[in-house]
């Protein structure tokens, strides 16, 4: 057995070795936390957790031992650091948070140790998940594991949960928690070929995950398969009463739902997101990917989502207003920084100032501003309202199909630093995954297919509220047909 | 819609975020041009559109009123940046 | 006071008329808090009420606690009030070091409950409504203590996020007089109903005191806010202050500033609020935390038919069906615990006697000891117990004041007290007979004039011979031997 190559198992595959007692966790976990340690270089990791993966898998040999080992027994996952784990410092890649330490363990988190998951460490983001690259983190940027054909410059593995999106595409670990607000599981899990998926709103508790805009943000899972992403959100999803947003719903077998042809479907391809500017790959991928499901049995049809291009707009009105009010608690009174001052609203000032990296600072200061006395119809209002109308989009196109085939993001990784300067340029990468958010329908990303330049390509697939069932079968024949078996050649690895 | 000095002052003032002077200028144009792209919003007809503030798939579920939480101060002030006995401490506030 | 029973304000331009509008702030009774599990009781050491929600941890998030929404609604019927069936939390967002999420969860545009109304009663025995304009849920903010260190503030959270009803009236009241009434009256409606225990030392109700003055019935004039205020007589001052300073300013020239300002207790003045000068947005918007909270209408139906009877309708039947005076009905339903405890004595026992007791023997011995009805060392079931002894003729009236006194410093009962003391009325005529011959026998000028036509002087005897007996002869008994002894013959 070389070194990551139990890393690099599928979480389907390493659970039927582990209940065989083929391997064990402790086996399997010392590879990912190899591998992890020689990926220094990704910038994946805020913090490493070797000493309590080591445990969590000693504990988890110990129930597959008995016989009595949960979904995910023995199985090492990244987890974003938006995710306060108890006892374990949680920076959502902010100083805002120096020194914080949760004593609480948020519900996703909970339920995945709960079915036996190993924490390999805490992955590196975008601050407050605010960003489209993972370059906003006080920690510096994550790095893709992919690089363009004969190209040696580093990309951004797309944010904001891009240190999950690294690690999972590293083979650092077998799966990842993310969130996604405007995209931010699919849109990285494009850019570095892995599966990525934001259930509907409701399905997976808010509880214990840092706010960034609660009416948008999502958890969920990232992995290398349909089937494995299936079973890490069978085991994040649930009713938590902790979370008054989250659904009383059944949990259904997400993975019993992969199997089978898509006879009897419609999948809807929206005209409205052919946008200018797509590169001929994107393009391409898609009308492929609609090849695919027709001859998997499925009936594809045209569809107009009109508002699709207000949903950015929209959302950069709801987000960051949510948002500014969401970090008003990081005020250095209870926790995290405090930059001393005599006078109290000096000390707050200072503090957010130092805490806040310049994107927060941004999105904080829009927020208010929106929300200020005599600009909250224009704006705050005006949003909720087209926001209306986006969720309308959906619904009556939801009336004619049963699911939406888009691509996931309009291009391939681009290089780090590429769009620093110009945020509306950023913004533009979230343009077919916002929607998602708005409306609270379940997407999933499959990597598809390779650009031009030899960079993984994703293809989206959303579904009405609460009918994942449907979207992991058609995401299912997507990953059957493109056979996406490309990875990343592994430049990263230190001589440590 | 463009966002003076004046106002990125006030508005940082509201966020209490420390915004220096030679920086306004620089995020009074940021502001701005952000502001000017969202404005796109204003071609949309939402006459009577009902606001939506959250999709939202449950109705609200009450707690029983039940004492089950608090009761560990230390919990609370662990991670305090300035604690004094089992009190939170701030510079003075004049009321 | 004029004809139509304001307070008007001699300035010396001429009159104004104060106009006052109050915003109550009361605890619900509940035991946990609005949107978390922690205990709400007074008087816990510092942050060991405190919930990781209230202290705003990052990832924390509000469930809303079904009591404190009934609560709510219950006040909401007691006031008369229209119930909305559909209503929305909001963050109203500002900074400050008790307010953990730097924002309050309340409601602004969509509140629980609508308009209603209070009646209030003045000295003058008129009454007069003051309008509800609404009523809203919101958490309260934590403690700050300025005065523990010379340059630190400190922060206690027990209090944040316990629930607070607001219950906001229209500038309908004209007089320090009537917001007293009204604040009285309405803390009486809130313990009726048992929505909020009305302690107001410990901060259950507080008042913001919005007051305005303008030239009689014309436009209303720019107003101030005096906050918190925890007493009616807080109230009464800073209205007093706010009234009087308005009037000199505007006759000096100047112009009343809309701001917020503070009673200092001490000196009975109003100033303005250093910490709230700024110019305040609060940047309301709905809480996405918080879907809109939907009222079932089978639960508003529930809680209308198991509403108390509130002192109002009380205090009517007391007039139609007990037979009180309007005033003495009106003392005793003024309180829940007294109305209670009257209710209580006179449950099988005649109810014009037993208000005298009340508002008499009882209310004086409370006053002496400064204690409240719910303190009373002598129970319903007792003072009921002294009562009966009274009325089957066991003591005479006297000996009943005296026990009750004993009652009052010992706890215990009429009857143990009567026993031990040997306070049994003497009816027994041969045993007064002799007292009486004792009496006649020491006093024979005095019998002399009785028997000479002063009739009167019988009283005298009735005195004395009560007097030998130690006040335990039947005063009825002595007084009939005596007149047959003395004028018979
Ligand atoms: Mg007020
Ligand atoms: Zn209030």
């Amino acid at each position: 057995m070389s070194a990551g190559e139990l890393a690099g198992l599928g979480i389907a595959e390493a659970r039927r070795r582990l209940a065989a007692r083929e391997i064990s966790s402790a086996e399997l976990t010392a590879d990912c936390l190899a591998a992890v340690e020689a990926a220094d270089a990704l910038n994946a990791f805020i913090l490493k957790t070797p000493e309590t993966a080591t445990e969590m898998a000693a504990a988890a040999d110990a129930r597959l031992a008995r016989g009595d080992g949960g979904l995910l027994e023995g199985i090492p996952l990244a987890i974003k650091d938006l995710f306060c784990t108890n006892g374990i410092a949680t920076t959502t890649a902010s100083r805002i948070l120096d020194g914080f330490t949760p004593p609480y363990e948020s519900t996703v988190t909970e339920k995945l140790f709960a079915e036996g998951a190993v924490m390999v460490g805490k992955t590196n983001m975008d601050e407050f998940a605010m960003g489209s690259s993972s370059e906003t983190s006080a920690w510096g940027p994550v790095i893709n594991p992919w690089r363009a054909t004969g190209d040696n410059s580093q990309r951004s593995p797309g944010g904001s949960s891009g240190g999950s999106a690294s690690a999972v595409a590293a083979g650092l670990a077998l799966g990842a928690t993310g969130t996604d607000t405007g995209g931010s599981i699919r849109q990285p899990a494009s850019l570095t070929g892995i599966v990525g998926c934001k259930p509907t709103y409701g399905r997976c508790s808010r509880w214990g995950v840092v706010a960034f805009s609660s009416s948008l943000d999502h958890p969920g899972p990232m992995a290398r398969s349909v089937e494995d992403t299936a079973l890490l959100l069978q085991a994040m999803s649930g009713h938590d009463p902790k979370d008054s947003t989250s659904a009383d719903v059944p949990v259904p077998d997400f993975a019993a739902a992969i199997p089978g042809d898509l006879k009897g479907l419609k999948i809807g391809i929206p005209r409205e997101y052919r946008v200018d500017g797509m590169p001929d790959a994107v393009e391409t991928l898609w009308s492929t990917g609609a090849d695919w499901l027709r001859a998997a049995g499925a009936e594809v049809v045209d569809i107009s989502l009109p508002h699709t291009k207000y949903a950015l707009p929209t959302y950069y009105i709801v987000a960051p207003a949510e948002a500014s009010s969401n970090l008003a608690r990081y005020d250095g009174v209870r926790y995290g920084l405090r930059v001393a001052q005599a006078d109290v609203n000096d000390m707050y000032a200072a503090t957010r100032r130092a805490g806040f990296g310049a994107e927060v600072r941004r999105r904080v200061l829009i927020g208010t501003y929106v929300l200020s006395a005599g600009y909250y119809d224009a704006y705050y209002l005006k949003a909720q309202q087209v926001r209306r109308l986006i969720l309308r989009d959906f619904e009556e196109a939801f009336e004619r199909v049963d699911a939406i085939l888009t691509p996931t993001a309009p291009e391939a990784a681009f290089a780090i630093g590429a769009k620093s300067d110009d945020p509306i340029a950023m913004y533009l990468n979230d343009v077919f995954t916002v929607p998602g958010d708005l409306s609270g329908v379940p997407g999933i990303s499959v990597p598809a297919g390779l650009s031009a330049e030899g960079l993984p390509l994703g293809l989206q697939v959303m579904a009405r509220a609460f009918d994942e069932e449907t979207m992991f079968r058609v995401a299912g024949r997507i990953e059957d047909a493109a056979g996406f078996d490309a990875k990343p050649a592994a430049w990263w690895r230190g001589e440590s | 819609m463009s966002v003076d000095k004046a106002t990125v002052r006030r508005i940082a003032h509201l966020a209490r975020i420390g915004v220096e002077e030679e920086e306004l200028e620089g995020l009074s144009g940021e502001l701005s041009s952000i502001l000017n792209w969202i404005e796109q919003l204003h071609e949309v007809d939402t006459e009577n559109v009902p606001p939506l503030a959250s999709v939202n798939h449950a109705t609200l579920l009450p707690r029983e009123d039940v004492v089950n939480d608090g009761g560990d101060p230390d919990a609370v002030l662990a991670n305090a940046p300035e604690r004094h006995d089992d009190f939170f401490a701030v510079p003075k506030v004049v009321e | 006071m004029s004809a139509n029973g304001q307070d008007l304000i001699q300035g010396a331009s001429g009159e104004w008329e104060v106009v006052i509008g109050l915003e109550v702030h009361a605890q619900v009774a509940s035991a946990s808090k609005l949107f978390s599990g922690a205990d709400t009781s007074f008087g816990a050491p510092p942050n060991s009420q405190v919930s990781l929600v209230d202290a705003a941890m990052p990832g924390m998030l509000p469930v809303i606690n079904r009591i404190c929404v009934e609560q709510a609604v219950r006040t909401g019927l007691g006031l008369g009030a229209a119930i909305n069936r559909v209503s929305i939390f909001d963050r109203k967002n500002y900074f400050y070091p008790d307010l953990p999420a730097g924002y309050q969860i309340s409601q602004f545009k969509n509140p629980i409950v609508g308009e209603g109304e209070v009646e209030i009663e003045l000295a003058d025995g008129r009454t007069q409504t003051v309008g509800i304009e609404r009523l809203h849920l919101e958490q309260d903010a934590g403690k700050s203590l300025h005065d523990q260190h010379p340059n630190l503030t400190y922060v206690d959270l027990n209090r944040a996020g316990v629930a607070l009803m607001e219950i906001v009236s229209k500038p309908d009241m004209r007089s320090a007089e009537e917001a007293g009434a009204y604040l009285r009256k309405l803390r009486a409606i809130l313990r009726y109903l048992g929505t909020c225990d009305g302690n107001m030392q410990e901060g259950s109700m507080r008042a913001d005191v919005n007051v305005s003055v303008r030239r009689p019935g014309a436009e209303l004039g720019t107003r101030t806010e005096t906050k918190n205020l925890n007493s009616v007589r807080f109230v009464e001052q800073a209205i007093h202050y706010e009234a009087r300073r308005q009037v000199d300013l505007i006759e000096g020239g100047g112009q009343v500033v809309q701001q917020t300002r503070l009673l200092d207790t001490e000196r009975g003045i109003t100033r303005e609020m250093r910490s709230k000068e700024e110019a305040h947005d609060y940047r309301y918007f709905p809480d996405p935390d918080l879907l809109p909270l939907e009222l079932e209408e089978e639960m508003i139906a529930r809680i209308r038919s198991e509403l108390p009877e509130l002192p109002d309708a009380k205090r009517a039947r007391y007039v139609a069906e007990l037979g009180l005076s309007d005033y003495d009905a009106g003392v005793l339903v003024a309180e829940k615990e007294t109305a209670d405890f009257f209710e209580t004595v006179a449950a099988g026992r005649e109810a014009k006697t037993v208000a005298n007791w009340v508002m008499g023997d009882f209310f004086g011995q409370l006053n002496r000891s400064g204690l409240d009805v719910a303190d009373s060392p002598v129970s319903a079931a007792q003072l009921g117990g002294l009562l009966d002894l009274l009325d089957d003729g066991t003591i005479s009236q006297r000996i009943a004041k005296q026990v009750f006194e004993t009652m009052f410093q010992s706890g215990e009962d009429a009857r143990t007290i009567v026993e031990r003391e040997g306070l049994t009325q003497v009816s027994d005529s041969s045993e007064i007979e002799a007292l009486i011959d004792t009496v006649i026998a020491e006093n024979p000028d005095r019998v002399a004039e009785i028997r000479g036509g002063k009739d009167k002087l019988v009283g005298w005897f009735v005195g004395q011979v009560m007097k030998a007996s130690q006040g335990k002869a039947n005063p009825q008994l002595v007084n009939q031997l005596l007149r047959d002894k003395l004028l018979a013959g």
